[in-house]
This record gives structure tokens, sequence and C-alpha cells, in this order.
């Protein structure tokens, strides 16, 4: 296998005049590179939050309750007032019933202990730059830690679903015959369930956390991949270099994956790209519904569900922060897939 | 054409036995043991021990199986684990809201579709043409659960047009009351993409000879459009309705956990919340073979519509 692997950019370069020349047609496609630039920004600041550069801190409460953007410093904000009602409540000194309480004589003794636990008080600003949320958790924070969860979900479960619907579809399309039957039984079965029933069925076995979500999307989003690229192997396969590979003695492997893989690649790339799309609104929805990103943790789904309640009251921003970043990286990276496609493939139109 | 039918018909129970392994790896092998998965859910020992032996937990894989299978031929997926209620009650008792919401749905998403579509095909390669496809991609990269929220706010909330949710046990009300709002989200999101999809039906048909020879020989390009056009596009359109049903499930889905409405949709993402096996198998199971169905008569459909289509 490591003999497979290690050869393959050697073939790469012998093409890379395809490469090339899809490179040029894409640099001269306007929206395209607009709309690469837009998802490249996606990338970098989502890589970056990763890495902790930016959001690190998002869960710190670092403004009251539902604070107002910094451009709506005046509007009232009921929450935090009635937090702020309850503190002072909390801190006037209570009616004095040291005469009846039989606790009494021990309270002094407790409050030299709570004296020596230091807490600190944090200061709570009253605006964040695009408001805060429940908790007073700033929403731009949010929306980028947000922003990496889906992205990442739909990034690795989009691999996931291409490395499986491309072996499929590679032995099917390549094998035919006995082979061909059993993949295309197994494309049956998965598309014959309605793919939001496959997978709430596949989420409701196996419980919530990144890795399900992952495991889910990609497990079970694989057979659009399947179908192309089983028809582009089956085109493949009697062409004149693959039957030439056989006659130099190169081994089924070998064909499938050194000789043909490379020229079927554009497809899967386009693929890639039309699922990562697809599985981001997938995992945002199944996290909406409490399936996907477990509690600790913050993606565009979840921001969506508080965004849910938080409508009713006039908190709008957390919705809108949400609601908004995904929009644009969703309408960027379809109008870069189509450009890609164009690219790759000037033929299809 | 009879020997087809039956052809396909025997084709669909490899696929169901597909279906149904899928289902019974990961609801039995997977999902594991009653006893485990509902620990805590059901506290009646009694209640748990009759679910483990009416599963056969106790008993080798293949029995598992076979209890399975047979309730899928007898169409008998006994009682929800959450409610005790016999699955089948449920998902009929279900079935009328669902149908509620998505037939008149379905009925004006390809009526405006069609409608929309054939106005921006008219007007094909203009600004007007160019504009509404760049808003129609920035639409359907809105996710469905911001117009949802922010639709049911709205009109809901706000301007008070519509119940912000709810369901009664009178059809009619639940038509003209509180199934309008829902429908009418659901066409906001869907508009966009049908939109798109039927434009290139037309577009396809447009470059054919015969409409070229119509033009030539003088017809009008209204009547072009409508009589020539129209009919034949009509084709994709009718498959593509019946085969997209299956995917118009998600938005579905949604909305009657949105609104509320007692639909099969809610009944699965509950039945997922409190881990009612049951109800999820037998929901899946009735998809499946519904689906497969609906396939077949897609391609009968097809015959109906265009007679040259071979049946083979």
């Amino acid at each position: 296998m490591s003999a497979v692997l290690s050869s393959i950019p050697v073939k790469a370069q012998t093409s890379s005049g395809l490469w090339s020349i899809a490179m040029k047609r894409l640099a001269r496609d306007k929206v395209g590179v607009i709309s690469g630039g837009v998802v490249a920004v996606f990338l970098l600041l989502i890589l970056a939050s990763a890495l902790g550069l930016v959001a690190r801190d998002w869960s710190t409460e670092v403004g009251v309750s539902y604070a107002n953007p910094s451009f709506l410093a005046g509007r009232e904000n009921l929450e935090a007032d009635a937090v702020r009602a309850a503190k002072k409540a909390v801190a006037a000194p209570p009616v004095d019933l040291s005469d009846v309480d039989p606790l009494a004589p021990r309270y002094k003794e407790w409050e030299e202990r709570t004296k020596q636990i230091k807490t600190t008080e944090i200061e709570r600003s009253e605006t964040l730059p695009f408001g805060g949320d429940k908790w007073g958790r700033d929403v731009i924070k949010k929306t980028i830690k947000g922003a990496q969860a889906s992205v990442f979900v739909g990034f690795v479960s989009a691999i996931l679903a291409a490395f499986l619907g491309t072996l499929f579809g590679a032995l099917a399309g390549y094998y035919g015959g006995r082979v061909s039957a059993i993949f295309e039984w197994l494309y049956n079965v998965f598309t014959s369930i309605p793919y939001i029933l496959l997978v709430l069925a596949f989420a409701a076995v196996l419980g919530k956390g990144l890795l399900t979500v992952i495991m889910i999307l990609g497990i079970t989003g694989w057979t659009g991949i399947y179908r192309l690229i089983r028809a582009e192997y089956i085109k493949h396969r009697s062409r004149e270099y693959v039957r030439a590979a056989e006659a130099i003695g190169a081994s089924h492997n070998r064909r499938m994956f050194v000789q043909i893989l490379p020229n079927v690649t554009h497809v899967i790339l386009v693929q890639l790209s039309v699922h990562m799309v697809g599985f981001i609104k997938a995992e945002v929805i199944l996290s909406f519904l409490g399936f996907g990103v477990p509690v600790e943790m913050v993606s565009w789904g979840t921001m969506l569900a508080e965004a849910q309640n938080e409508l009713v009251i006039g908190k709008w921003w957390q919705l809108a922060a949400a609601g908004a970043s995904m929009a644009v990286l969703v309408t960027a990276f379809s109008l870069f897939t189509d450009a890609l496609r164009d690219a790759l493939d000037p033929k299809l139109k | 054409m009879g020997a087809y039918l039956v052809r396909r018909l025997l084709q669909m129970i490899p696929t169901l036995l597909g279906v149904a392994i899928l289902i019974f790896i990961l609801f039995n092998a997977v999902g594991g043991d009653p006893a485990q998965v509902l620990g805590g859910k059901i506290n009646n020992p009694e209640q748990i021990a009759n679910i483990r032996k009416q599963l056969g937990v106790d008993q080798p894989y293949y029995t598992q199986f076979a209890i399975f299978v047979k309730q899928i031929v007898t169409f008998d997926f006994g009682r929800s684990w959450a409610t005790n209620e016999a699955v089948n009650r449920i998902i009929a008792t279900r079935l009328g809201p669902t149908l509620t919401v998505l037939i008149p749905l379905l009925l004006l998403e390809t009526a405006l579709g069609i409608l929309f579509a054939l106005g921006v095909a008219y007007v094909r390669g203009s600004l007007t043409d160019r504009a509404i496809m760049m808003a129609c991609t920035v639409a359907m990269s809105i996710s469905f659960l911001v117009y949802i929220i922010v639709g049911q706010y709205v009109f809901g909330f706000q301007l008070g047009w519509f119940p912000v949710q709810g369901w009664s046990d009178s059809f009619w009300k639940n038509l003209v009351t509180y199934a309008p709002l829902p429908i009418i989200l659901a066409l906001m999101v869907s508009v966009a993409p049908t939109l798109r999809l039927y434009r290139t039906f037309f577009l396809d048909e447009i470059h054919q000879d015969y409409v070229r020879t119509a033009r030539a020989k003088g017809v009008p390009e209204r009547t072009v459009m409508l009589k020539h056009v129209l009919r034949n596009a009509l084709i994709p359109i009718l498959t593509y309705v019946a085969v997209a049903l299956p995917s118009e499930m998600i938005g579905l889905f949604l909305l009657e956990k949105f609104f509320s409405i007692p639909g099969l949709g809610r009944e699965v993402i509950v039945a997922v919340e409190r881990s009612d096996f049951p109800v999820i198998k037998a929901i899946t199971i009735y998809l499946a073979i519904f689906t497969m169905l609906l396939n077949l008569s897609v391609d009968f459909l097809y015959k109906w519509v265009d007679p040259r289509v071979e049946l083979k």
C-alpha cells in the first residue's frame, strides 16, 4: 500500500497540465475568486480559533446578561436589571433574627471561613461589540467558536463520505459484475430510507457527540459520490491507458488507484465541496435538535436553538450573528463550488 | 407491463431485507440491550423483562433477526417503550396531521415553481434572470431554521396573523388556521431551489429542435412557452416532485417540531429523544417501503406522460 501511495505525486506531476489549466480558468472567474477568498477567510479564522489564537475565552462571562451591542448601548436591558436587582437584594443586610435563630452563634465562625476563600468579582461590561447571550458571553467570539465546530464537522464528514463513496464506487465500477451488484444493493438500501430518518436513526443509537455527528453524516452521505465515481470508473476501466497498464502487468489495485484515480480526482474534489456545504447545514440542524455537539461546545446549531427563545424577548443579535455568518459561508462556498466545477470540467454547464 | 411490475416488486424484497439488516444492526447490535437503554427511563422491571422477552435479547442474533423480520412481514411492531401505545396506532394517528401540511405544500410548491420558472425562462439571459438566480443562491444559503424562527416570530408573534403554534381535532380548523404558517414558511424556503431546477428543465426544452420549428413557422413566443415548452418540461418536473418527496421530509420534520404539529416527524424526533426504538424502527421501515413504491410509480408515471418510454 505504501508503494501505491508514494507513487501518486509522481503521477500528479505528469498530469499537472489539467490542474494548471484549471487554476488559470478559476483565476479568470471573478465570482469564483471572490467567493474563494471569502471561504479562505473563514477557514483561516477557524484555524486560528482551533489553535487558540482567537475566541479562546469564548465561554467567559464578560458582560451582563444579554449585554446590548455597542451600537445599541442605550437600549433597555430588563434581564440585566433583574440580575442586578437580585444581587442587590442578596447584598442587603438581612433582618436581625439572632434572638430566635439557633444557628446564630456560629455565623461569625462561618463568616471568617468564607473570608479565607478568595473570590474575584468580574467586572461585567454593559455592552459588548455585538451583544451578549444569556450568560453574558461575547456573541462574536461565540460565533467564531461555533463556526469552528460546524465547519470542522462538515469538513471531516465530507472527507469520510468522499472516501467511502470513492472506495465503493471504484470497486463497483472497476470490477462490475458481482461486486457491483453488492454495492448497488447497499446503495439501494441506503437511498430507500429518507435521508433525515436515516440520520436520526443513527443518532438515536449512537447518542450525541462531535465524533458521532461526523460518523453519522459520513456513513449516511456517501451514496451521491458513489454513484458518480462508479460511472466514472465504468467509463475509464476499458480506456487504452488502463489496458496498457494491464499489459505491463499492473495489479488491479494499481490500475484502480494509481492509474484511474488521478483522472477522476476532479469529480471527487467538486463533490467534496458540494457535500461540505450540505453537511454544514446538516450539522446545524442536528445540533439544533440536540443530537449534535455536546453541551460544553457551541455550534451554529446550538446558537440558533438559543436564539429561538431570545427573539421573543427582543434579543436578536445571536440569531443575526449565527444566521448571517452561516449564510455568507454557504453562499461563498456554493459559488466557489460552481466556479471549481466550471474550471475543472468545462464540458459540464 | 404486468411482468415488469411483478419483477420490480420482487426486486424490492432484497432491498427491504437490506433495510431490515441495517436497522437490525443499528438497534439490536449497536443499540444494545433495552434494559441498558431504558435504564432510568422505565423503572418497572417487569416491563423491561417483557420487552427483552419480546425482542429475544437472550437468544442468538439470528433468532432476534427472525423476530424482527416477522414484525415487518406482519406489520406488527409491538408497543412503544415510552408510552406503551401500539406502534401502529401511533403511526396511524400521526399520519393525518403530516398529510394536512404535506399535500397542500406539495401542490402549491409545484404550481408556484412552474409559474415562476416559466416567467424566468421567458426572460432568460436578461438582467432580471441573473438577478433572480443570484437571489435564489443567497436565499438557499440561509438556514431553514432561520426562516422558521424569524417567520414564526414575525407572522405569529409580532403581527399575530397566525397562531404561533398548535393543532386541533378539526381538520378544517387545522387546514385554515394552523397549517398556513408552516406551509408559507416551507414555500419560502423551497421556492428558490425549485425555481432554479425547473428553470433548467425549461431551458433544456427551449433549445430543442421542435421549439425552433415552432418559432420558425411563426408561433408567438407566449404560445411556444405555454404549449410546447411547458408540456414537455412537465415530464422531468413530475418525476422530480415524486423523487424529491422523501427529502421534503427534512423540512417537514423541523416544521412539525417548531409548530407542535402532532405528525410523524415530531414523533420521530421525540422517539429519538427518549430512545423509543420500536417507533423509529417502524417508521423507518414504513417510509422505506413507501419510498420504493413511490419510485416504482414514478416509472409508470413516466410511461404515462411520455409513451415513448419503454419499461424494461
